[in-house]
C-alpha cells in the first residue's frame, strides 16, 4: 500500500528548475532512501511533502491527501527532522520538544523520557548553548516520541557522533518493525545501505535510478579479484570488462552484470587459484552515475559531490 | 599581576578599532551633534530672560524634577542652566548605552561566539582582551568629552563658559566611562552576552529610577546613583568638578575587579551561574500563540512601561500647558486653535497623535516577528506539524492587535494618572481613555498593511515602516509646516475624529476598522497561497 507517491513533481523558482518531473513512492512499511549530492533537490522535495513549498506542476500525496492542501490533517499522522534547525536560543530543549510533540497532537511521555537518556541530551539547557549534534538530538527525540505513520528524514545524522548514529538507527528499525514507513534522505550511504529497502537517487532534480539495492546492483558491475595459475591475457579486450588493475600476481578488475557469465568462462580456462568477488557498493552505484554525468553536468546549485 | 597576562593588548587594541571604524565615529558624531543641535534650539527659543524665567517655573514641580534631576539655577534660567538640566542626563543615558553595548559587544559576545578562544591560543595574555576593550571605551569617552566640551564653548552661547562646557562634556564621559566600567564586571559575571547587557541596562535604569525618587523625596538616596553623581556638578551654575572624579575613582576600582575576575575564571565560563532551565514546556508554551506570546515577553514588557512611562511624562507637563503655550509661538503654530476648549485639551489631542503613533511600533513589531522567524526557518518547524497557516499568523494577529490595546492602554493611563495629579482643574479620566482608544482603528489598518505585506510580497513590507513614519511627521509636523490637508489624509491616522475637541464619529472609524478587516484577510489568504522562504 502506498503511503507516499509523487508523479510528475516539478519545482520552478523564477527561471530556476530545481525539480523537473520527480516520481517516487513509498510503501506502508518501507525505508525509502533518497539519495543525491548537494543540490540535487532533495530537500526541495521533501519541503514540497510538507506543503511549505508550492509545486509548480505534478501531484504529490501522502496518505492519499494532497500535501498543500490537506497539509494539517497529513502533518498530525508524520515526524520530520531536518537537516539542520534553527532553534529559539531562549528556548530550553526540553520545552522545544514538548512543544513540537504537542502540535503534532500525540504525546508519549514515557518514550520522550527514554529516548532523552538513550540520546544524552540535558534537556534543561537553553537551545543556544547547544551544538550542532544536540540539536539534532533534540529534533529527532520530538520525532521519535511521537507516534507519527510516516517519518521525513532529511539528514537526519549530520552532526551526530558515532555513538548516536547507531542509536538513530535503532530508532529507524524499531519504528520499522512497528510498520512505519521512512523516508530518508542522507548522503551518508552506509547508513542508507544498512537501513533501506529501496533507494531513489536523485540528480538536477530528476530521479535517475529508483529500485530495491539488489535491482540497483543487478544493473551495474561485480568487483572481482582473480589469480589464475597462467598470467591471464587480453583481458582488456573482453566484453564488460572494466577498470582492470594489476595487483601482485592478481588482477582486480569490474564487470558488468550482464556479462559476468561469459568474462567467467573466459578467466577459467586460465586455471583460477584464488577468486575473490563483491557485490558492488551503494558507493560504486553511485559514483557511477556522477562519473558518467559530472563531465556534462556543472550547471545547477551546486551540485558537485 | 605579571606582564605575560597584558601580552599584545596594543594590537588587539588596533583590531578593536579597525572592527568599530564606523561604529564609534558614528556613536561620537550623533550625540553631540545631537547636543549642538539642541544647545542652539534652547538659545533661539528662549532669547529672552522673561522667556527663560517662564519655562524655569514650569520647571518647579515634582514630575520635572523626577524626570530631568533636581532644578538647580532656577532663580537665574541661563541657557547654559537650562541645557544642563534638561538635557545633561538624557545624554548621559545615551552615553551609557553606548558604552554598555561597545564593551559587551567586544568582550561577552566575542567569548560567547568563541572568537576569543581563538585569539587566547595565539600568544595573547588572558587579560589583554579585556583591558584592549576597556581601553578603546575609556578613550572613545575622553574623545566624546573633549567634541563635546569644547563644541558647546565653540557655540559662543553667552551662559556657556569654557569650564562650564569642559564639564559637561567630562560628566558625559565619565558616565560612559563608569558604565565602561560596570559592563566589563558584568562580562565576568555572566556568561551570555545578553545577560551583560541585561545587567549593565537594568543597573542604568535603575540609577535613573534611584536618582528620581531620591531627587523627589530624600538626596540622600540619589548618592547611590552614578547619575545622581554627575548631576551634582551644577555644570555651568556651580561647575563642581569633584563628582566627576569620584565617578572616575569608583570606575577606576571597578575596572580592578573586573580584570581580577577575568585573571582567575576559566574561559567561557561566569560568576553568576546559569541556573537550569525547564526540562518541561509549561502547558502555556504548547500552542503557535504561546510560543507567539513567550517569544515576545521581555520586549513587550519592556514597551508596555516604556510607554506608561511616556504617557506619565506627556502628563506631567500639562500643568503648565497654558502659560507654557501663551508664551511660544512654535507650539502655538502646532495647534489649531478651536473655541470652548481650553489650551489644555487641545494639547491633549496632539498628544494622543503622537502616542498612537508611537503605540503602534510594539504592535507591527509582533506581527513582524512573524517574518522574522520565517527567515530564521523557524516557522518550518510548526508548519511541518499539525498547525495551519491561519493558526499561526492568527497567533501573530492576536499577539499584535491585543498589545495595541494594552500599549495604548498604558499610555492614557499613565497620561491621565499623572496628568490629573499636577493640573488645577482635572480632565475626566474618561475623556484621556477615550481620546486614546479612539485611535485603535488606525493601528488596525497598519496591522493590515503589514499582513497583507506578510501576506503578499515580504520584501517589501518594510514599506510599512515608511508608512509609519510619513504619517508621523504629516500628523505630527503638518500644522507646523503648513502642509496641505490631503496628505494628513493619506495616512490612516488622519482620519481619527480628536477627542475630545471632536465629536466622535462612527461612520469614519467604522469605515476603516472594515479596511483594516479587509487588509487582514486578505494577508492571511496571501499568506496561505505562497511558498515559505527562508
Amino acid at each position: 500500500m502506498s503511503v507516499l507517491k509523487t508523479s510528475n513533481l516539478t519545482k520552478k523558482f523564477g527561471g530556476f528548475t530545481a525539480l523537473n518531473g520527480v516520481d517516487i513512492e513509498v510503501n506502508k512499511g518501507e525505508v525509502f532512501g533518497f539519495i543525491g549530492p548537494n543540490g540535487a533537490g532533495k530537500s526541495t522535495t521533501i519541503r514540497i511533502l510538507l506543503g511549505i513549498l508550492k509545486a509548480t506542476e505534478g501531484e504529490a500525496k501522502i496518505f492519499g491527501m494532497d500535501v498543500w492542501k490537506d497539509a494539517v490533517e497529513i502533518h498530525k499522522r508524520i515526524a520530520y527532522v531536518p537537516g539542520d534547525m534553527n532553534l529559539w536560543p531562549n528556548l530550553t530543549g526540553g520545552e522545544v520538544i514538548d512543544l513540537f510533540v504537542k502540535l503534532r497532537g500525540t504525546n508519549n511521555k514515557s518514550r520522550r523520557e527514554e529516548l532523552i537518556k538513550k540520546f544524552n541530551l540535558d534537556p534543561s539547557k537553553k537551545c543556544r548553548t547547544y551544538s550542532k549534534g544536540n540539536r539534532q538530538k533534540v529534533a529527532l527525540i520530538a520525532a521519535f516520541s511521537s507516534d507519527a505513520d510516516l517519518y521525513i528524514l532529511d539528514e537526519p545524522t549530520s552532526g551526530l557522533d558515532p555513538l548516536m548514529e547507531r542509536v538513530f538507527q535503532e530508532c529507524v528499525m524499531d519504528a520499522k518493525r512497528e510498520g512505519k514507513s521512512i523516508l530518508l534522505s542522507s548522503h551518508i550511504l552506509s547508513e542508507v545501505e544498512k537501513l533501506c529497502d529501496k533507494v531513489a537517487i536523485i540528480r538536477q532534480g530528476q530521479v535517475i535510478e529508483t529500485g530495491t539495492l539488489n535491482e540497483l546492483r543487478h544493473l551495474t558491475r561485480t568487483n572481482l579479484l582473480v589469480e589464475t595459475k597462467e598470467a591471464l591475457s587480453s583481458l582488456h579486450e573482453i566484453k564488460g570488462v572494466h577498470n582492470i588493475e594489476k595487483k601482485g600476481q592478481a588482477y582486480s578488475f569490474q564487470v558488468d552484470s550482464v556479462e559476468l557469465d561469459n568474462v567467467m568462462k573466459y578467466v577459467s580456462q586460465f586455471g583460477i587459484v584464488k577468486l575473490e568477488s563483491a557485490p558492488p557498493t551503494l558507493e560504486d552505484l553511485f559514483m557511477r552515475h556522477y562519473e558518467g554525468a559530472g563531465k556534462t553536468s556543472n550547471t545547477g546549485a551546486g551540485g558537485a559531490l | 599581576m605579571s606582564k605575560q597576562l597584558y601580552i599584545n593588548t596594543r594590537r588587539l587594541t588596533r583590531l578593536i578599532l579597525r572592527r568599530d571604524r564606523i561604529r564609534i565615529p558614528v556613536w561620537l558624531l550623533s550625540l553631540s551633534v545631537l547636543t549642538f543641535i539642541v544647545a542652539n534650539a534652547f538659545t533661539s527659543l528662549y532669547s529672552t530672560e522673561q522667556e527663560r524665567q517662564i519655562a524655569a517655573e514650569t520647571m518647579r514641580n515634582p514630575a520635572m524634577t523626577a524626570m530631568l534631576g533636581p532644578g538647580y539655577g532656577l532663580d537665574n534660567y541661563t541657557n547654559g542652566a537650562m541645557m544642563a538640566h534638561q538635557m545633561l542626563l538624557f545624554t548621559a543615558l545615551a552615553v551609557g548605552i553606548m558604552s554598555i553595548l561597545f564593551v559587551a559587544r567586544h568582550t561577552r559576545a566575542d567569548e560567547e561566539e568563541g572568537r576569543i578562544e581563538m585569539i587566547r591560543s595565539l600568544p595573547v595574555g588572558r587579560l589583554s582582551n579585556l583591558q584592549a576593550s576597556i581601553l578603546v571605551s575609556v578613550g572613545a569617552n575622553l574623545l566624546l568629552a573633549l567634541i563635546i566640551g569644547f563644541g558647546l564653548y565653540a557655540l559662543g552661547i553667552k551662559s556657556m563658559d569654557l569650564e562650564g562646557s569642559l564639564l559637561y562634556g567630562a560628566a558625559l564621559g565619565a558616565i560612559g566611562i563608569i558604565f565602561t566600567a560596570i559592563t566589563a564586571l558584568f562580562a565576568q559575571l555572566t556568561v551570555t552576552s545578553r545577560g551583560t547587557i541585561g545587567f549593565s541596562i537594568a543597573i542604568l535604569l535603575l540609577s535613573y529610577l534611584i536618582r528620581a525618587i531620591g531627587d523627589v523625596s530624600n538626596q540622600a538616596l540619589s548618592w547611590f546613583s552614578p547619575l545622581g553623581w554627575v548631576l551634582s556638578s551644577e555644570v555651568y551654575v556651580n561647575n563642581y568638578w569633584w563628582p566627576i572624579l569620584l565617578t572616575i575613582g569608583v570606575s577606576f576600582i571597578l575596572v580592578i575587579i573586573s580584570l581580577y575576575l577575568n585573571a582567575i575564571r576559566d574561559l567561557e565560563a561566569g560568576f553568576i551561574p546559569a541556573k537550569p532551565g525547564r526540562e518541561y514546556a509549561s502547558s502555556f508554551l504548547q500552542s503557535p500563540l504561546g510560543l507567539a506570546l513567550r517569544l515576545q515577553r521581555t520586549g513587550l514588557i519592556a514597551w508596555a512601561v516604556g510607554m506608561l512611562i511616556l504617557g506619565a511624562s506627556y502628563g506631567s507637563v500639562l500643568g503648565d500647558i497654558e502659560s507654557y503655550f501663551s508664551n511660544n509661538e512654535m507650539m502655538e503654530k502646532m495647534l489649531t486653535p478651536a473655541a470652548g476648549f481650553s489650551l489644555t485639551e487641545q494639547f491633549l489631542t496632539m498628544l494622543m497623535k503622537i502616542i498612537s503613533m508611537i503605540c503602534t511600533i510594539p504592535p507591527l513589531m509582533a506581527i513582524f516577528k512573524l517574518k522574522g522567524e520565517e527567515k530564521k526557518n523557524r516557522t518550518e518547524h510548526l508548519l511541518s506539524r499539525a498547525v495551519s497557516r491561519s493558526r499561526l499568523m492568527g497567533s501573530y494577529c492576536i499577539v499584535s492587535i491585543v498589545s495595541a490595546f494594552v500599549m495604548l492602554s498604558l499610555a492614557a493611563i499613565g497620561l491621565g494618572a499623572v496628568g490629573n495629579s499636577v493640573m488645577e482643574e482635572g480632565i475626566p479620566f474618561g475623556t484621556f481613555y477615550s481620546a486614546a482608544m479612539a485611535y485603535l482603528p488606525a493601528i488596525w489598518v497598519m496591522i493590515g498593511i503589514a499582513l497583507l505585506f506578510i501576506g503578499l510580497a515580504p520584501k517589501l513590507s518594510s514599506l510599512t515602516w515608511v508608512y509609519l513614519t510619513y504619517s508621523f511627521f504629516v500628523i505630527y509636523l503638518g500644522g507646523l509646516l503648513q502642509f496641505p490637508e490631503w496628505m494628513g489624509k493619506l495616512s490612516p491616522f488622519g482620519y481619527i475624529p480628536q477627542l475630545p475637541i471632536e465629536e466622535m464619529d462612527f461612520m469614519k472609524v467604522s469605515i476603516l476598522t472594515i479596511i483594516a478587516i479587509v487588509l487582514m484577510v486578505i494577508g492571511f489568504i496571501g499568506y496561505k497561497k505562497r511558498d515559505i522562504q527562508g
